[in-house]
Formats: C-alpha cells, structure tokens, sequence
C-alpha cells in the first residue's frame, strides 16, 4: 500500500486498477481526462491494455467485447460523451456482461467546461444500470472497486458519475500499488447470450425490471448510503455526490437533524430510505443538475402514502440550473433549519475586470481563422466551428465561429447550411482529434450527397483542450508505442476529397491564398492548417514593437492576441507570453513591430 | 476549525503549483488536507482558483465565502473578485502588478489596478502588497513568483509550516534542474515575509 496526494481522477483510476482492471478506454473530455492518464503512467508492465479511443461509443463497444471474454473494463468520459456511447450502453444494458464493466461518465454542473447540464444518473435510470456517486476523491477510490463487483454480481453495466469537484478535488489516499490485472477467463461463444435480437431483448427486459429491486434491496445496506441524526429528529437533508459534501460541511456532527447521503441513486435503496425518513415531516434535497433525488422521493412518497413535505427545485428552494456552492448549500439548509444566520451584505467594490477565456498568445488557430477571415473580405460566408480550443474563435475580435452544437457537427451543419443557400461559401472548422472523433462520416456525407463545402482542418497534432492528449494522427498511443500515424490528407484524398491544401497558417500569404482557391471551386474542398500547439512546442522568438508605431491599435483590434496591449500611445507586447508567430507583424501598417529569432522558428 | 486557503490568478499563473506545495506541505506535517483546482477551459486565460483546506472538519472542496483565513492572490483584480471569501480577520497577500485581459484592449472598462489596491487597502487589515516583478527580478523571471509568494507567507507567519518541510518539499516536487532557483525563491520571499511583518507589527 502506499499513500499519495491525488486528484479525483486519479484516485478513481488508482481504483479501478486496485480492482483488477484488464482494458481501460475512452475518450478525453472535461472533467474526465485525467483517468486514462494516470492508468496509462501506472501502466509500467504494458499488463493493462490502455487506450484513448477514436470516440466514446468505440470505447463503449470496445468494453462490451472484453467482457463478453470475462475482462474487467473501464470507459471513460464526460457526460456528453455519454450521448456518443448511449447506443452501445442502452443494448448492453440489455445483453448484460461478463467481466465488469464500468463506465464513468463525469458530470459538469456549472457548466464549467462543458455544453449542457445533464445528469448521468437520469441516464442510468433511463438504461435500466445502476450508478455510483461518490461524494469526495477518498470515497471515489473505494467505489469505483464497488461498482466492478456489483457490475459482475448482476452481470450488468454500471455507471459511475463523479462530478467536477469531485474529479478536480484532490485528497491523500493510500492505495494498493502492487495490484495486477485479474486473470482473463477467455470468451466462450454463446449466441444465444451474446447476440441481441428482439426476442433475447424483451426476455432480458423483463429480469432487468425484475432484478432492479433486488438491487435497491442490496444498496438498502451499502456503506455509502448513510445517515446521522437523531431519530426523534423531525427535520431530514438529502444529498447525494459532491452536495452531500456541501452538506456535511454545513451540518458537521449535529444531532438535531437527519442527514442521509444517497450514494446509489438507481436503482433506489427503497427500504433504506424508508427507514432512515421514518418519522420525518419535512425533507430538504440538496443536489445539483438534475431533481433527481427529489422526485425519487415524491414516487416514494405516494407509493408509501407518505405525509412528507418534500423541498428541493420544484418547490423552488433549490435552483434548477448551475452549480451549487458550499455557501448556497449552507443557506438552503440553515433556513430550512430555522439557524439564524449570519449574511454579511457585501459592501461596495470595484468591478474587477471579465476574463473570458481566449485563444493562447501565438495560438496557430487564429492565424487560421484570420486566413480565412482576410481571403473572405467581402463575400457571403458562414463559419461553422466545433469543440475544442477552437470554438474560442468566437471571441472577438476573430469572430470567426458562427455555430458550434457538438463534436463534429461544424462539418454536417454547414452542409444544412448550404442546402438553404448555395450561393454563400460554407466553412466547416474542426481540430484534428475531432476529424478522427466524428468529423470523418460528416466529410462523406457531403461528397455523397454532393454538398459545396470548405473543411478547415486546424491540426495542431494534439488535444489541446482537454490536457494535450495524443489521437490516431500523432504516432502515438496510451501503450507508449509509436505507431503509424494516420494522414489526415490521406483520409480525404481516400474519401474522394480532390482538392486538399496543406498550408502553415502562419504564413498568411500562402494561407490566404489557399483559401481563396478553394472558394471559387465546387465540391467538397479541404484545407489543413498544420502547425503544432504552441503548448507543446519551444518558441523562440520575441516580438517587440519599435519607435515607429503610430498607436492605430490595428494589431489589438484585428488579432486579439493576449500578448499585445495598449499603453500610452503605443502597443506593448508582453515577452513573457509572445511566442514570435508574427501575426501582429503582418498587420501592422508601418511594419512597426519586428520578430527577432525567426529564423530560429 | 479548519485553515483556509485560497490562491487566486490568471491561467499559466503558476497557481497550481503553490497549491501543490502546500497541499504537500500540509501532509508532510501530518495534517489532512484536502485542495481544489480550475482545470479546462477556464485555464485560457481566464481566472483560475485553487482552494487548500487543511483540517478534520472540510468536507467542501471549496472554500465556503467568508472563511478563508489566508488569499495569495497573483493578481489585483483576481484579488477583488475573490475577496468574499476572506474570513473577517484574514490576511492577504496581492501582487500588485496587473495582467490585463485581451478583452480590456478591444472595449476598455476601465480596469484600473489602481483602485483595485486602494479598495483592498481599506478593506483588509492585514494586507501585504507585493511587486513580483521587482521581487523577482534578481532570479530571471517572474515565474518563480508562485514558490516566492508561498516563502512570504511562511516568512510572514501566515501559514504554520516549518520552513524546512516547504523547502523538503520543493526539493520533492520541482523538476531536478530547478530546485536551487525555488529554493533561492523561496528564501528570499520569506526574508519579505519576515520584514513585512516586523513593519506591520512595529505600526
């Protein structure tokens, strides 16, 4: 055993590797990513197989055929991930596993990083699965070794959702680092388990519904359902996931009223509750996303003719959208309890600056997109973005991100666009990972059906956003073995894609050149703006402004970069940021700002 | 009761570090500890917060408004805005020197680092205003500020570690190449701490 000071994530992989684990997949997406990197950097003996997957739904499926040969497998994502991977849980559901499988879908109240406030355990309800919801990193450690068993004691598929503050908390931990990977039985072929048809299908529907109350009874007394109080208490908080811990913070050892953290929200521990409510009048749920708890509570409570007042987000309590805080919590529950609290008004301050978040000083993506914007001055053209640090093309003064809906839906979406109005030229912007993820179909689609568009490629050879991961076109995978890197180029020109320029963004004559050809042309056109992160790669050169500058602000309000300010009358450029792409050089009308080490570049 | 924590800046700061070293700092001493970080999105450039809670009875990840005994905020105006957390008589430590966000070039509106002082001055009873970039100077960088900033607050008596457990744990934590300049950081930003609250208690 040894003791460390981990995040979340890594407590739950340092888990599922305490469990056994023998296949580990997924794809990286806030606040999950760090789990499959910290399995990959235990990995030492190579005796886990250990992948970033080219979605969600192949890591899904890829999970399901390791447990069909009795391996234990862990998929790993965020929850919109989970939409990606639902065909492939929703009949696994069904068909049921093998060696256990266990998906962690990481949910993003806030949402801080993310594109919706959906609630995984309402996702796990909808399957028909049970889920775990761990309320801290040290409790995370433990269940996540929990849901393999239960996964394997009812041969079913088992969510387990932590939620930001729970994957980017970090405690110590003493975990098992001598564990090794549980022994493969081997697939034994049986088609009549393993090969779903509707008549295996409505069979297997029927357990499921008839097994799920077995399950709530076995959750009935697991040690993550728990409850403090007094039993002449008339008064009860319930919280699952992170808001128990806003809860507990709040409450701490009193007695006088009944707190009851619900760790498997489904199936519902039903004899559990019931027990640990008996006597009570008045419920408060405290939980964020999702009313979850709350109308499991409100079934209960007509079930059981209950003479509970239940208050929570229908009653308007509790917000239903956001994330909840420690001080929020606080007071939901101290006026629930009737404490006299004490709320200082805050006093008069100054408003300090917004920060909103923006493309990285020499970020090669705005080169890109200013490319595009320069060659397209003057003509009608829609700019469908996607999910990455892209989408921070957004922001002004690039605005050079019309939509953005999901991943790889900038491609699919300008040709619904084109469709509506030929005549304007469609630009369909999307990372590198994200071709390989789900912008590769999209690309097909529009020479199938013959739709006019410009794919941009912004290939920086990695994922940024999500932690600088590596994906099929950068040589590398989780094994660290080098492998063969596919060539984006090569995908298209094999799809049929004739016209297909690889440019260096930052050489914007070229790059405004490229996109001016391919705006002229019918079909399906692509560009590939290829220059590496500049995360990743060592900048040398500096960018200074000199005496010439006659302070027309041209490089602040035409780049946007985060390097370049204003102050007296001329523009400054902050060293410590500039990475010398020399963006801000090419606009600046009196060539007064100069890149010393270029050459070097 | 807990001791609070909260370290404030802009993505690329180094906040997180400072967190880590005290987080790792607190468990070397036999402390339970428990921190938070802002990962994702936010860290481009946007404000960024690291929450340390060392005691038995956290359970928040997050530092509950108004009971942070101690903010090292990196930046005036991150200073402001997380000024709700501070507990009544907690201290703060700013760094006076202000990073202007993209945002402030294009629409100006009227961030003025200036006032941002002038409030903090009037509204926190201890408060040491530092200048990273004169502090840090002499090491050759104005990165080596986070490992700096955690010696002012040792030197200061603003946090309760043993200096050696800091110093053992930058040797542990910092990158082999490294360890003498943070080290030197760390010294020369407790030498401050030390001084400022001599002054402060000389007042």
């Amino acid at each position: 055993m040894k003791k460390e000071y981990v995040m979340g994530n890594q407590a739950i992989a340092l888990g599922a590797i305490a469990a056994g684990v023998n296949v580990v997949c997924g794809y990286p997406g806030t606040p999950s990513s760090e789990i499959i990197e910290t399995i990959a950097k235990h990995n030492r003996e190579k005796a886990i197989h250990v992948e970033w997957s080219i979605n969600e739904k192949a890591a899904m499926e890829l999970a399901a055929g390791a447990s069909y040969a009795g391996a234990r497998a862990l998929v790993t994502m965020k929850m919109m991930g989970l939409n990606v991977a639902s065909d492939a849980l929703m009949s696994l559901a069904y068909v049921g596993v093998e060696g256990g499988v266990v998906v962690v879908s990481a949910d993003d109240p806030g949402p801080i990083s993310s594109q919706t406030e959906q609630d995984t355990r309402l996702f796990a309800k909808y399957c028909r699965i049970p889920v775990f919801d761990p309320s801290s990193v040290e409790e995370a450690y433990t269940m996540i070794q929990d849901a393999f068993a239960y996964s394997e004691k009812y041969h079913t598929p088992v969510l387990f959702r932590p939620t930001t503050r729970v994957d980017h908390a970090y405690a110590g931990i003493t975990y098992d680092d001598r564990a090794q990977p549980k022994a493969i039985p081997g697939f034994v072929k049986d088609s009549g388990r393993f090969v779903i048809f509707p008549r295996l299908s409505r069979m297997n529907h029927e357990m499921i519904e008839k097994r799920n109350p077995q399950i709530g009874e076995d959750f009935s007394s697991y040690w993550g359902n728990t409850l403090q109080g007094r039993k002449d208490s008339r008064k009860a908080v319930v919280a699952g996931g992170v808001s128990y811990a806003y809860a507990k913070e709040y409450i701490q050892d009193r007695e006088d009223v009944r707190l009851i953290r619900v760790a498997t929200p489904h199936p519902l521990p039903e004899s559990f509750l019931l027990n640990a409510l008996e006597g009570v009048e008045d419920i408060l749920v405290v939980e964020e996303l999702f009313p979850y708890l709350e109308e499991e509570l409100l079934m209960l409570c007509g079930k059981h003719h209950k003479n509970w007042n239940i208050y929570g987000k229908h009653t308007g309590h509790s917000p239903l959208a956001g994330e909840i805080t420690a001080e929020q919590a606080a007071l939901q529950i101290g006026s629930f309890l009737g404490d006299t609290l004490t709320q200082e008004a805050p006093g008069a301050m100054p408003q300090p600056p917004a920060r909103p978040p923006v493309l990285c000083a020499g970020c090669p993506h705005r080169a890109g997109f200013y490319a595009v914007k320069q060659a397209m001055k003057g003509r009608k053209a829609n700019f469908s973005g996607d999910i990455g640090c892209y989408t921070l093309g957004n922001a002004k003064p690039l605005d050079m991100v019309d939509t953005c809906l999901c991943m790889g839906a900038g491609i699919t979406m300008a040709q619904g666009l084109h469709w509506t109005d030929p005549e304007t030229v469609n630009f369909a912007f999307v990372g590198d990972s994200t071709f390989f993820a789900s912008g590769m179909t999209g690309v097909a689609n529009a020479i199938y059906n013959e739709a006019d568009l410009i794919v941009c490629i912004l290939d920086n050879s990695t994922t940024a956003m999500t932690g600088h991961q590596p994906h099929p076109g950068t040589g590398v995978n989780m094994m660290g073995d080098v492998v063969g890197a596919i060539s984006i180029e090569n995908v298209l020109r094999g799809m049929g894609v004739t016209t297909v320029i690889t440019v260096d963004p930052l050489d914007q004559s070229a790059a405004i050149a490229a996109v001016k050809e391919c705006a002229d042309m019918r079909g399906v056109k692509a560009i590939i703006f290829k220059s590496p992160c500049i995360a990743l790669s060592k900048p040398v050169a500096k960018a200074r402004v000199n005496e010439a500058c006659i302070g027309c602000k041209k490089c602040i309000r035409e780049v946007g970069c985060p390097a370049v300010t204003f102050a007296g009358n001329r523009a400054v450029i902050d060293e410590s940021l500039c990475t010398g792409c020399s963006l801000c050089a090419s606009v600046c009308p009196v060539k007064a700002i100069q890149v010393s080490g270029k050459e070097a570049r | 009761m807990s001791y609070n924590i909260l370290l404030c800046g802009v993505g690329g700061q180094g906040t997180v570090l400072a967190s880590k070293l005290l987080a790792a700092a607190a468990q070397a001493s036999g402390l339970s500890v428990h921190s938070a970080e802002t990962i994702g999105m936010a860290q481009r450039g946007g404000p960024v917060t690291s929450h340390v809670r060392i005691g038995d009875d956290a359970y928040s990840p997050l530092i509950p408004k108004g009971t942070a005994d101690l903010i090292i905020a990196f930046e005036p105006g991150e200073a402001v805005r997380n000024l709700p957390y501070l507990k009544q008589d907690g201290a703060l430590i700013v760094n006076s020197v202000a990073l202007m966000p993209v945002t402030e070039s294009l629409h100006p509106s009227g961030y003025d680092p200036g006032k941002m002082l002038n409030y903090l001055k009037s509204a926190v009873k201890t408060l040491a205003v530092v200048d990273a970039n004169a502090l840090c100077a002499p090491l050759g960088s104005v990165k080596f500020f986070n490992v700096m900033v955690l010696g002012f607050a040792t030197g200061a008596g603003m946090v309760k570690f043993d200096r050696e457990v800091l110093l053992s744990t930058i040797e542990a934590s910092v990158k082999p190449a490294f360890v003498e300049i943070n080290k030197k950081a760390f010294l020369a930003g407790a030498a401050e701490g030390e001084t400022f609250i001599k002054e402060q208690r000389g007042l």
